[in-house]
């Protein structure tokens, strides 16, 4: 009942540059709007959405930035003249005739939290791609109703939206290279450099959502679970994609829980086919060669299927030494890192163009998506998690609650309210921390090694004990009870016979 | 210039194909094999991953050949030293001679913590409770009433600058039984897991058909070389397995690898940079040859083990010679006469252990401790860990050696607490030549809770083994040997100096009966009552529900009943 209320509020600045503003403006600029969008998640949950809107013109400094020759350029030269809190939008509206966008193009995207946007087509066309562009840089519906998928009825989620991390105070990254056949091939794989190059950026980006911790290893005679299939016409072997959800399980076996930490593991395997089942490559569903020769698990991980070229002379000695090529890798390791966290970058109209995000590989706007959707998320875990703990504490009426954990549970609920309302006053980052505190604090009441339920005697076997009791003592009872009513019946009898 | 070229070809080989810059791991696998007196061959695995990198917090993070599991603990808890050994039955010293490696029945773990460890208590709890996911084993069950901390007996077998022993802790669980579950985690943990190489024999059937069975991880930080500016980690898995060869053999003492593991030996791990097969193949009596081994082994090595000059017949599986004329190795040993008795001489130092006394009061607990050598007095320390409901009374200590009261120079003793702590109790014993020392202490027995007895309380309660270390002087001189060059199985404990060498040695332990109370006395006393009470609630309910009202006496006595029945036959009218 708790998310019933929830009120997502985004501040946006709408700034207009000289020859831009749009002829029916309702009153002069500067001046406030609201818009607001319900996402209704379920019969009884719905979240509403709230842009607060400023309208402005532009500062003489914003005016000197927009003269920049590119978007790229005058993205950068903007990015200091912004409100740099999370979550907050600026979006720069630029004359039609403008040169700053390409052509064919009339929103960008910048890396940080602004975009640029071709005015044109009166104040209704310009609402229209504000609420698209909005929308594409704070939340969607479907972002919202993926990271609530709990409580949506089964039959009305994609199969997309169950991809998505659950949300969690930190997140274990684990390499894994498969080394089948260590007899004919000796890999080595550079991790440690590629892990400072490619994927420290982005976890330091990232690092205001979770912790993360990354490790790697070399795992040696791993298999995947499904015999690869011979193809004679290309000489290859092939993997279809029914049979990929075999390959995982007993890899699993060999990968080693994270047994010092309970933080959810993403795994990203890099296996090396053997000798004898090379070159190995995997098949879409529709029988096409899958060009990255990778795919990845849903809330799992990924794995990439990495070929050996085969020795030019046959003669060659064993084992073959092979470097792995850690770009080709990491590319795709990358991507499915993004996927994993939900920060594909789809469905979008054309004439949208975004920026890439270069090293840190994520924009700004899209760490305040993932903030968004996981303090949302954690809201709705933290009331799931009190209201099963209620619902324990309703069965069991003799339990028996400590203070530690009481006072948990109360800094949980005013955690979470203060979540809420942050949310609702537009604050993401004081939201996300308060979401998180309320996470801690619930998840630690919830298994507190007090609270367990069979900790308790149950009621009925009470009764099993005393049946000694119960049934002696019950025989008469029973007996007495025949007799009247066998006495009763007679009695409706006689009356009968006397006619 | 050759000898040159040659060097820098040796210093490119051993660099490897590896990189400089991320720590260089190494592989050393060994099977050693040894004939035991009665028929029985006791086989020691030792797989030994060495790994050139400090496992500091967090510093290291990409793993090789070293386990992630086991890397991440040490790095996590800031454990310096790690001992963990799982093991079914009991290595009878007195027959079988002083073991490579001897572990008490049960589970058993000790670890040293690193000084920069604040609450040692509470990462011991959660090392044991990691491990025993990890290893599918009870240790979980390891808690402050098996814990103890000792103060002598533990000394760090790796490098280690400071033996603060508050940084030790020591648990065993004697009623740990070992079984497939933990083979099968602590295979996983071999670089080639149990696909190639020795671990191929490691076949769960066969292994615990046998009647000792001891599966341990040791980790340790060692000198990375001779100069030890530097700390390299050392992970140890070893599995000892003692066959009845005689028995299941039709009485003859012949066996070979097939016979006892159902495998042969077809190739060496290909990640392993020593993998080798020692076979015990020593004289006995001075009777030389009196067992052949076949195929022909790649030499033959003489080395001073345990105080004993041995001879070991080596197959080195990295050899090519080895594999060039059959694909399997299949190690054979035949005895040459056999009806041979061949008596191995008794350990120097053996013990034994038992618990007297009758009645469900009191009690006493025995420990005899033998030192057979001829001429030589050696101190030993002996430690007991007995639970706090058997409470000791130290009063009644007694150490009597040749008739005479032996006093020890060094006790430590620390008394139970009632569901908190066991008793310790540690004693540096001075053991005369040729003599039987007998250690005697009396006990009470408490009573406990209803809640505190465990499933099946009539079988009894365990005492844990107690362990003795000893420095026993050596017959033979000994030399100091490198430890990266000499066989896995001499190296685990460091040896002090050539006179004398290192030895464990675990009792058997105890089984004690405590006061068991009837656990179904509640219940029948329930029933009882409830029987009772039912019967009079039956009776007044009877009372209190019956209608009473009075009967005219129409049928009369029994004279008039009969008198009616005699009429019935006459044909007259009852009364």
């Amino acid at each position: 009942a708790a998310s019933a209320q929830v009120q997502l509020a985004v501040p946006v600045a709408v700034v207009f540059a000289p020859g831009s503003v749009p002829g029916d403006l309702p009153r002069p600029l500067p001046f406030r709007d609201v818009e607001e969008m319900e996402i209704s998640v379920n019969v009884r949950t719905s979240v509403m959405s709230r842009y607060e809107m400023v309208y402005r013109g532009t500062t003489a400094q914003e005016e000197a930035a927009l003269d920049a020759a590119t978007a790229r350029e005058a993205d950068a030269a903007l990015h200091p003249l912004q409100d740099a809190s999370l979550g907050s939008l600026t979006v720069y509206v630029v004359p039609e005739t403008s040169s700053l966008l390409p052509q064919g193009s009339s929103v960008y995207v910048g890396k940080h939290r602004s975009a640029l946007v071709r005015a044109g087509g009166g104040l209704a066309a310009l609402r229209t791609r504000l609420r698209q562009l909005t929308q594409v840089m704070s939340f969607t519906a479907s972002s919202v109703t993926a990271v609530l998928s709990d409580r949506v009825p089964d039959g009305q989620l994609g199969p997309d939206t169950r991809r998505h991390l659950k949300s969690s105070l930190g997140y274990e990254i684990t390499f894994s290279l498969l080394n089948p056949d260590p007899k004919s091939h000796a890999v080595h794989w550079d991790i440690e450099d590629a892990v400072n190059r490619y994927v420290q950026p982005v976890l330091d980006k990232l690092s205001l959502v979770a912790n993360f911790s990354v490790d790697s290893q070399i795992l040696y005679y791993a298999v995947l679970g499904v015999t690869p299939r011979f193809d004679k016409e290309s000489s290859s072997f092939l993997l279809s994609a029914h049979s990929l959800p075999h390959v995982i399980n007993p890899v699993e076996a060999r990968l080693g829980s994270s047994a010092a930490s309970l933080y959810p593991v993403l795994n990203f395997l890099l296996y090396v086919p053997e000798r004898s089942h090379s070159p190995l490559y995997i098949q879409d569903k529709d029988g096409a060669p899958v060009s990255t020769n990778a795919f990845h698990s849903p809330r799992w991980g990924g794995i990439m299927v990495y070929n050996v070229e085969a020795p030019a002379s046959p003669q060659a000695s064993l084992p073959l030494h092979v470097d792995v090529d850690m770009v080709r890798v990491m590319e795709v390791f990358l991507a499915q890192l993004r996927l994993l966290f939900g920060l594909s970058r789809e469905e979008l109209p054309p004439e949208f163009l975004l920026e890439s995000p270069g090293n840190e590989g994520l924009a700004d706007w899209e760490l305040d998506r993932l903030l968004w959707a996981h303090t949302v998320e954690n809201i709705a875990t933290v009331s799931t998690t009190l209201t099963s703990l209620a619902q324990l504490l309703d069965k069991i009426g003799n339990i028996v609650i400590k203070d530690d954990v009481a006072s948990e549970v109360y800094q949980a609920v005013a955690s979470a309210q203060n979540a809420v309302a942050e949310l609702a006053m537009g604050h993401l980052h004081s939201a996300f921390q308060a979401s998180k505190k309320a996470v801690t604090s619930s998840e630690r009441a919830f298994f507190d090694p007090s609270l367990l339920h069979l900790l308790y005697f149950p009621d009925d076997q009470k009764f099993a004990i005393y049946i000694p009791l119960f049934l002696p003592m019950a025989v008469p009872i029973l007996l007495s009870l025949a007799k009247i009513v066998r006495e009763t019946r007679q009695r409706k009898k006689e009356p009968t016979k006397m006619d | 210039g050759g000898m040159l070229a040659a060097a820098a070809l040796l210093v490119l080989l051993a660099a490897g194909p590896g990189r400089a810059d991320t720590g260089r791991d190494a592989l050393r696998e060994e099977l050693l094999l040894s004939p035991l007196p009665a028929g029985d061959v006791a086989a020691t695995f030792q797989f030994r991953t060495r790994w050139d990198a400090d496992l500091q917090r967090g510093a290291v993070s990409h793993y090789r050949l070293f386990p992630k599991a086991l890397g991440r603990l040490v790095a996590a808890l800031g454990v310096r030293e790690l001992h963990l050994a799982l093991t079914q039955g009991f290595w009878r010293t007195r027959t079988w001679g002083q073991p490579p490696l001897q572990a008490p029945a049960g589970a058993e773990l000790w670890v040293w913590f690193q000084p920069t460890v604040t609450d040692v208590d509470k990462a011991w709890k959660e090392l044991s409770n990691i491990l025993s996911g990890i290893f599918c084993a009870s240790l979980n069950f390891i808690d402050s009433t098996n814990t103890v901390t000792p103060t002598a007996s533990f000394k760090p077998l790796g490098l280690a600058n400071g033996t603060d022993h508050h940084l030790l802790r020591y648990a065993v669980l004697p009623r740990e039984v070992v079984c497939t579950e933990n083979l099968t985690p602590w295979k996983k943990l071999l670089p080639c897991g149990s696909k190639a190489g020795l671990a191929v024999l490691l076949k769960a059937e066969r292994l615990f058909h046998s009647s000792y069975h001891s599966q341990a991880v040791h980790i340790r930080p060692v000198c990375r070389d001779a100069s030890c500016l530097a700390v390299s980690w050392e992970l140890r898995q070893t599995l000892t397995v003692v066959f009845d060869t005689f028995s299941s053999g039709q009485g003859k003492k012949d066996w070979s690898l097939f016979k006892m593991f159902s495998r042969t030996l077809t190739d060496a791990c290909p990640l392993a940079s020593e993998s080798k097969v020692y076979v015990d193949i020593s004289p006995k009596n001075k009777e030389k040859e009196l067992l052949e081994v076949t195929p022909a082994p790649t030499s033959v090595l003489e080395a001073v083990v345990q105080g004993d000059k041995r001879t070991y017949a080596v197959y080195d599986l990295l050899s090519p010679s080895l594999f060039n004329t059959s694909r399997s190795l299949n190690v054979q040993l035949k005895w040459k006469r056999p009806q041979d008795s061949s008596e191995l001489p008794t350990p120097i130092l053996h013990a034994h252990r038992y618990v007297s006394g009758y009645g469900l009061q009191t009690g006493e607990i025995s420990t005899l401790v033998y030192n057979t050598h001829p001429y030589r007095a050696f101190p030993v320390v002996l430690l007991e860990t007995v639970p706090w409901y058997l409470r000791l009374y130290v009063h009644t200590l007694t150490i009597i050696t040749k008739g005479k009261e032996n006093k020890p120079s060094y006790i430590h003793y620390q008394p139970a607490q009632d569901r908190r702590r066991p008793h310790l109790l540690e004693m540096l014993i001075q053991l005369p030549a040729n003599s039987v020392t007998k250690i005697t202490i009396q006990f009470e027995r408490a009573l406990l809770k209803w809640t505190e007895y465990p499933p099946d309380p009539n079988h009894g309660f365990y005492v844990s083994s107690s362990v003795l270390s000893a420095l026993v002087p050596s017959i033979i001189a000994m030399k100091d040997v490198d430890v990266e060059q000499s066989p896995l199985f001499t190296s685990l404990f460091p040896s002090s100096d050539g006179s004398s060498y290192f030895v464990r040695l675990y009792t058997e332990p105890l089984l004690v009966n405590l006061p068991t109370p009837d656990f179904s006395m509640p219940y029948n006393v329930i029933c009882l009552t409830c029987t009772v009470v039912a019967v009079c609630y039956g009776s007044f309910y009877n009372l209190l529900t019956r209608t009473f009202h009075v009967e005219e006496p129409s049928r009369g006595g029994l004279a008039k009943r009969l008198a009616n029945v005699i009429r019935k036959f006459r044909g007259v009218p009852p009364l």
